[in-house]
Order: C-alpha cells, then sequence, then structure tokens
C-alpha cells in the first residue's frame, strides 16, 4: 500500500464546502480522508503549510497536436506542460491529423497517453468528419471509446441545420457540444479584433459581432434541441450577455474563458507580436470586464486555456501568415490569481471552482473533488511567492507565449496525479 | 532599434520638419536635372520589393543613386521567394552581403517591423500591406509645402478606398501631428468609423461634397481593385459619388491643390479634366519623391 499525507495546508474543496486547515490523506492513488493531525507514521509527507491544497485543476480546451503535429507538441510533452500548470486532468480538442472524429483515433490518443502522459488525458471528439462542418462525425462509437464532449473547435459548424442535428445526437449520447464561436464569413481574413488598434495596424480585423451572432444562433438551437451546449473561449461583451439570457431561462448552457481574455486587451499587444495572435483575438477593456464580471456572477462556468502550441518558425512570420494560438497552461493559476483573486474580484473557493467541479460537471468527470474515494489529483498552489514566467523552460515543445518575462504573485507549487507528485517547484 | 524609417506614427513633428526640410535641399532648379552628391558614396542600399512597383522602387533607386550610394533591386517574382523560402530567411540571406541599408515594400501589414525586430541592418519601408507608406507622405507634405507656408490649420481631403489605404494612413499620422483638419470620404464599407480615433482632428464623410467643401488639398487615392478580396462597393457606381470632376473642384478653397499617389486609373478616381489642371500636382509628388527619399537615406545612413 502507499500512502501520502499531505499536511499543513489550507485545503479548499468547493464541492464539499471545504475551506480550513487540514490534512489530505491519500492511499492507492485515491483520496483516503481529510482531517487535522492525520497520523503520517510510515507515509510520505508532503508539508503543504502556507499553501492551498484543492482538487486536481481541470483544463478542459486544450491542443495537443498528437497525431500528426508532433513538432509542434506531443501528448507526453502537453501534459508536461500542463502538470507544469497546476493541471491533472487535461481535455484535448480533436484537431489533429488525423482528426479525432472516430473511435480509432480516440483509442490511440488514451492509449498513447496511458503510456506517455503523467496528467489524465480526455478526448473531445470531433462534430463533423474531419471537422468539415458537413457529415456528423462518428460520435456514438468515439463516446463508447472514451470521448467526454463534441467539438469542431477551430472550425466552426457554419450550418445552423448541421449544428443542430449535432445537438440532438449529442443530447441523445449525454455528451455536451462545444462550439468555436465564430462567423467566418464575418471573420473572414481577419488577424486581430476589429477595432482601433486594427485599423491603426492596417491589419485585418475580426468583429465582436462574428462572435456574437454563432453564440445567439446556437442558445436558440440549444433551446429547440435541449442539448448541452458549451461556449468555448468566450471573448465579448455581448455573447457575454447571451450567455446570461440563455442561463435565465434555464438552458444547458455554460461558458469558458481563458486567461489571455481576462488579463488582456488588444492594446496590450506589441505591434505584430504573433505571440498575442489567437482565435478569438484579444478584444477591448469592456470585454475584459465583462469577462471578470461574468466569472465573478457565475455566468462563465470554467477557466480553460485553449494552449494551443505552435513551434517559432511558424510564429517567426509576417503577422497574417501567422497561425493562431498562444500557451496556457504554466501562467493560468498565475493569471488567474493575479486578475481575480488579488483584484478582490473572486474568492478562492469560487476560483477553485472554475478549474475544478465545474468543468468536471460540465463534461462528467468523476474529477474535481477531494470526497473520500476520488482519484487523488490535486492541485497544491500558493498566494504570495514571487516568481518569474521563463517560458525557455517550458516542458512544452513550443514558446509562443506572450507571458514570458512576467512577474507573478502566487502560482503552482505541486501537482499530483492519482497519488504520484507528477510535478513540484524547483523539483 | 537601429535607426531606420518604418513608419510615420512613430516619428516626432521635429524629425518630420527635419526631413521635409533636408527634402527642400535636394529638390532640383526648375527644368534642371537632379544634382549629384557623394554623400553616400561606396554605400550599398538593397531595394526589396516583395510586391510589385515601378514608380517607388525606382524613385528609391534614383535617390540613391543621386547621393552616390550603390543599389541593387529585387522584386519577389525573380528571387527566392517564389521557391518557398521565408521572409525570415529571404531578409536574412541578404542581411549576409552586407549592405548598409535595405528598402523594402512588402503585401503584408508590419512585415519591415517584423524584421527590424531580428535585423541589425536599418530597414527603410517603402509601403507595408494596408499599413504605412512613410515616404509618401512625406513626399505629399513636402509637396504642399511648396505651395502653401504651412500646414498648421489647413483642411485636407482625402478620399476613396480608406479602409485598405496605407498612403491615407501615414498622410493622416503625419497632418494630424501638424494641426491640418482631416477629412476621410469614400464609400461607407471602405470608411472604417474606427479611422475617426487613430489620431486627432479626423472626420469622416460619404458625401464628396461635404469632404471638399473650402478644402485646401484634395488627396485622392487610387481604387485599389488587388486588395478587394469582396464586393465592398458597387464598382460601376464609383466614378459617379466617388470620381474627382471639375465641379468638384470647384467647391473648394481657389488655390485648392489636387494630388493623387499615383499611379492614376483616369475616368475611375478622377477625371482627366482635373488630372491634367493648373490645380494638380501630381507630377510635383513623383519629383519630390526622389527629393524626400533622399532625405531619408541621408539620415538613415548618416554615420
Amino acid at each position: 500500500m502507499s500512502r501520502l499525507v499531505v499536511k499543513g495546508g489550507r485545503v479548499i474543496d468547493p464541492s464539499q464546502n471545504i475551506d480550513r486547515a487540514a490534512d489530505v490523506a491519500i492511499e492507492d492513488g485515491s483520496v483516503r480522508e481529510i482531517g487535522e493531525n492525520i497520523d503520517a507514521t510510515g507515509s510520505e509527507v508532503f508539508d503543504a503549510s502556507g499553501l492551498i491544497v484543492a482538487p486536481g485543476f481541470i483544463d478542459m480546451h486544450v491542443h495537443l497536436r498528437e497525431p500528426g503535429f508532433e513538432h509542434s507538441e506531443t501528448i507526453e510533452t502537453g501534459s508536461r506542460s500542463a502538470a507544469a500548470g497546476g493541471f491533472t486532468s487535461i481535455c484535448c480538442m480533436p484537431n489533429t491529423q488525423p482528426v479525432n472524429d472516430n473511435a480509432t483515433v480516440t483509442h490511440f490518443i488514451l492509449e498513447r497517453a496511458r503510456e506517455r502522459a503523467v496528467v489524465n488525458v480526455y478526448p473531445i471528439g470531433a462534430i463533423t468528419k474531419n471537422s468539415a462542418g458537413e457529415e456528423l462525425a462518428a460520435i456514438a462509437s468515439m463516446k463508447e471509446a472514451g470521448i467526454v464532449a463534441i467539438s469542431d473547435d477551430g472550425k466552426p459548424v457554419m450550418n445552423a441545420r448541421v449544428i443542430r442535428r449535432a445537438m440532438e445526437f449529442a443530447r441523445s449520447s449525454n455528451l455536451p457540444v462545444i462550439q468555436h464561436c465564430e462567423d467566418l464569413h464575418l471573420s473572414a481574413g481577419g488577424d486581430m479584433h476589429e477595432g482601433i488598434q486594427s485599423t491603426r495596424l492596417g491589419l485585418r480585423g475580426i468583429p465582436r459581432a462574428s462572435e456574437d451572432v454563432m453564440v445567439a444562433r446556437d442558445i436558440l438551437l440549444a433551446e429547440l434541441t435541449g442539448a448541452r451546449y458549451h461556449v468555448a473561449h468566450i471573448s465579448s461583451r455581448n455573447a457575454m450577455q447571451m450567455v446570461a439570457f440563455a442561463k435565465s431561462k434555464g438552458l444547458s448552457v455554460t461558458a469558458e474563458a481563458t486567461p489571455h481574455h481576462f488579463a488582456l486587451t488588444n492594446n496590450d499587444m506589441p505591434p505584430y507580436d504573433s505571440n498575442y495572435k489567437m482565435k478569438p483575438p484579444l478584444r477591448d477593456e469592456s470585454d475584459v470586464g465583462a469577462i471578470v464580471d461574468g466569472l465573478a456572477n457565475g455566468t462563465i462556468d470554467a477557466i480553460a486555456t485553449d494552449h494551443a502550441p505552435h513551434p517559432g518558425d511558424e510564429k517567426m512570420q509576417e503577422f497574417e501568415r501567422c497561425p493562431f494560438g498562444i500557451l496556457g497552461f504554466e501562467t493560468a493559476i498565475g493569471l488567474a490569481l493575479e486578475r481575480l483573486y488579488h483584484s478582490g474580484r473572486i474568492g478562492l473557493a469560487h476560483m477553485v471552482s472554475l478549474f475544478t467541479e465545474n468543468p468536471a460537471r460540465i463534461l462528467s468527470l468523476r474529477r474535481g473533488t477531494l470526497k473520500r474515494g476520488a482519484a487523488a489529483d490535486l492541485t497544491i498552489f500558493g498566494l504570495e511567492h514571487e516568481w518569474t514566467y521563463d517560458v525557455a523552460r517550458s516542458p512544452s515543445k513550443s514558446r509562443n507565449s506572450p507571458f514570458h518575462g512576467h512577474k507573478f504573485r502566487g502560482g503552482q507549487v505541486a501537482t499530483i496525479v492519482r497519488g504520484q507528485i507528477v510535478w513540484r517547484l524547483n523539483g | 532599434m537601429q535607426k531606420g524609417l518604418l513608419g510615420i506614427a512613430e516619428l516626432s513633428r521635429g524629425e518630420i520638419e527635419e526631413i521635409l526640410s533636408r527634402a527642400r535641399d535636394f529638390q532640383p532648379p526648375p527644368r534642371q536635372s537632379f544634382k549629384r552628391f557623394d554623400t553616400l558614396r561606396g554605400r550599398m542600399i538593397v531595394n526589396v520589393f516583395f510586391e510589385a512597383s515601378t514608380r517607388t522602387r525606382t524613385s528609391f533607386e534614383i535617390a540613391a543613386k543621386r547621393l552616390g550610394a550603390d543599389t541593387l533591386s529585387i522584386t519577389a517574382s525573380g528571387s527566392s521567394v517564389s521557391k518557398g523560402e521565408s521572409l525570415v530567411d529571404t531578409l536574412n540571406t541578404l542581411g549576409a552581403m552586407r549592405p548598409d541599408a535595405i528598402v523594402m515594400r512588402h503585401s503584408a501589414s508590419g512585415a519591415p517591423q517584423f524584421l527590424s525586430r531580428y535585423l541589425p541592418i536599418p530597414i527603410v519601408n517603402a509601403g507595408d500591406g494596408t499599413h504605412e507608406h512613410p515616404t509618401q507622405a512625406l513626399l505629399d507634405a513636402r509637396t504642399i509645402l511648396d505651395r502653401r507656408a504651412t500646414l498648421e490649420g489647413l483642411r485636407i481631403a482625402i478620399i476613396g478606398d480608406i479602409a485598405h489605404s496605407r498612403v491615407a494612413r501615414s498622410n493622416i499620422y503625419l497632418l494630424s501631428k501638424f494641426g491640418v483638419s482631416i477629412v476621410l470620404c469614400g464609400p461607407a464599407s471602405l470608411l472604417p468609423r474606427d479611422m475617426a480615433a487613430i489620431a486627432p482632428g479626423v472626420e469622416l464623410t460619404t458625401d464628396m461634397r461635404k469632404a471638399i467643401r473650402d478644402a485646401d488639398v484634395i488627396m485622392m487615392l487610387r481604387v485599389q481593385l488587388e486588395r478587394q478580396n469582396e464586393a465592398s462597393f458597387p464598382s460601376n457606381e464609383y466614378f459617379q459619388f466617388f470620381g474627382l470632376r471639375p465641379e468638384h473642384v470647384q467647391l473648394a478653397k481657389p488655390n485648392v491643390i489636387v494630388m493623387h499617389p499615383g499611379p492614376i486609373n483616369r475616368g475611375r478616381e478622377i477625371s482627366s479634366e482635373v488630372a491634367d489642371s493648373q490645380r494638380s500636382a501630381i507630377l510635383n509628388q513623383v519629383e519630390n519623391g526622389i527629393a524626400v527619399r533622399m532625405a531619408v537615406l541621408e539620415k538613415v545612413l548618416a554615420p
């Protein structure tokens, strides 16, 4: 029997309304008990004094690039970067090569994850074959193989009839539909948020409305079909209002926000710096304000990073030719603390729920809790220690982060997956 | 950053005045050729044009030669670019040949800014995408100042495809720094509302008569069919509503200056009567292009 006791920390588990000083005992990869002064004789001990001990953080929106784009990232390197960011579970989007649109690819991902990944990997299947937006993918067999949601992330389903059918099918398979909301006709050719900055820089704009119209359409279709519908990486203040409206009507509509969308605006981008190029694009102060409000008032359910590695040579091009997306894992907790907790907008337990019980509920994962018998996934983080992000030291294969050199106050200290310490600060 | 000239936005009024005043020294006396100087003797300037251009490239070549520099011009179609080499690799290769400056035009906004972060060689922007064309704005200002004592207080209308125009942006940045009131005019779909906020003193209108009324200067832009990836306006109506004709010129100040960065599309954005009239400064712009580019190259390469 292997036993680990995490001693002396402040345990925050929103799924049980726990927020108190306590020890956590782990046996054979499961949570045994939470209590005071647990006897650690004969156990491995992790000293968590001065630290927060939480259920393992879940990142419900990531790109691991394998199979097909292993020069950008692999399931192994991505999982190591996730662990270094304090995440114990990650959900990988299907836009690989081949696309995860059938059970064979799903099996491959899960098999590779079992062999190489240091954190839990949950695949998300495609909505349509090859994510081409036309024919439905093999959703039910992927569900049997282990997908936790469907999405054509990066290639939004433009045809309203197709997404309607997908919602109906997903409902019968008890899967949520995750949409990257972007009307491709409105955003066509765009490289950054449409506004004063794009006008100054002579870059084609991605209007806020390109996101809004698809969120609006999909909410109406979610009502029509009764599907569980999730808005990926919400970035627009208008889309926020629509999600709030959907929730007020009692629809099964949820939303996630990325750290970069609540931490940065398009004014923060040094001219033509492709490490600030992603979809949806960084918008303006009013949008960032709305997202922080949405996180605080519960309109937004989860924080997800949209970790999107791209190798240096792909980002070292003319801005308009650079691919969209940035790294996300290792700066997520630091940014959440900086923008949500230290700024006084969100309490710590609420912040933890955005990373744990909420994404677990959206995806029906048996994670995100420290209930007795649950898998012993723990994220241990500090609130005050100062550190500087050095992307050159990331386990990721890519380096595309706008937060290189950023100074953080507080962040991840250790990551425990099924009772094993898979990453620790300075470890 | 090494000195170069990437855009007007980042220049101060003083730096602009310095270039404009030096350009005056390089203007040839009437009916004479440009004087030769040997300020840049032994210096090598490479012109890299990733986008077709005859007049700007020729103008830079002449400017460099008049200053005694050696020049070499490369156009994208004849280079390794067409073989799939990346921009960074192309420029690194050129950089390894140790030119003293690179003059570049590129169809991507920000391409020179991007390269200037990696190359230790000064870069002069000869037009990047829909972003800036700084020497065009400088030569336009020189042309106006040849006919007016000051830019301060002038009313200048810029008319045409504002959205896709790097000439418009550079001119807006420059003129705004000198207290000009700028009126932008074009079809609504080519006139982004955010343009009014990119610099002080800018207003927008889709009514050409309103734009021109009491203008000191009318700058016509070329209709850039090559940058239209969609039908943003009904093109058969363009000349009717946004083409400059003699009856418009009547609305402006009596001594109005009519300008156009060229090449002009007669009958599309400007009528021949106006283009060839006394009010037209189009050929002076071309002439001033050389003088201004001499001043820019001298400033960039001065020891």
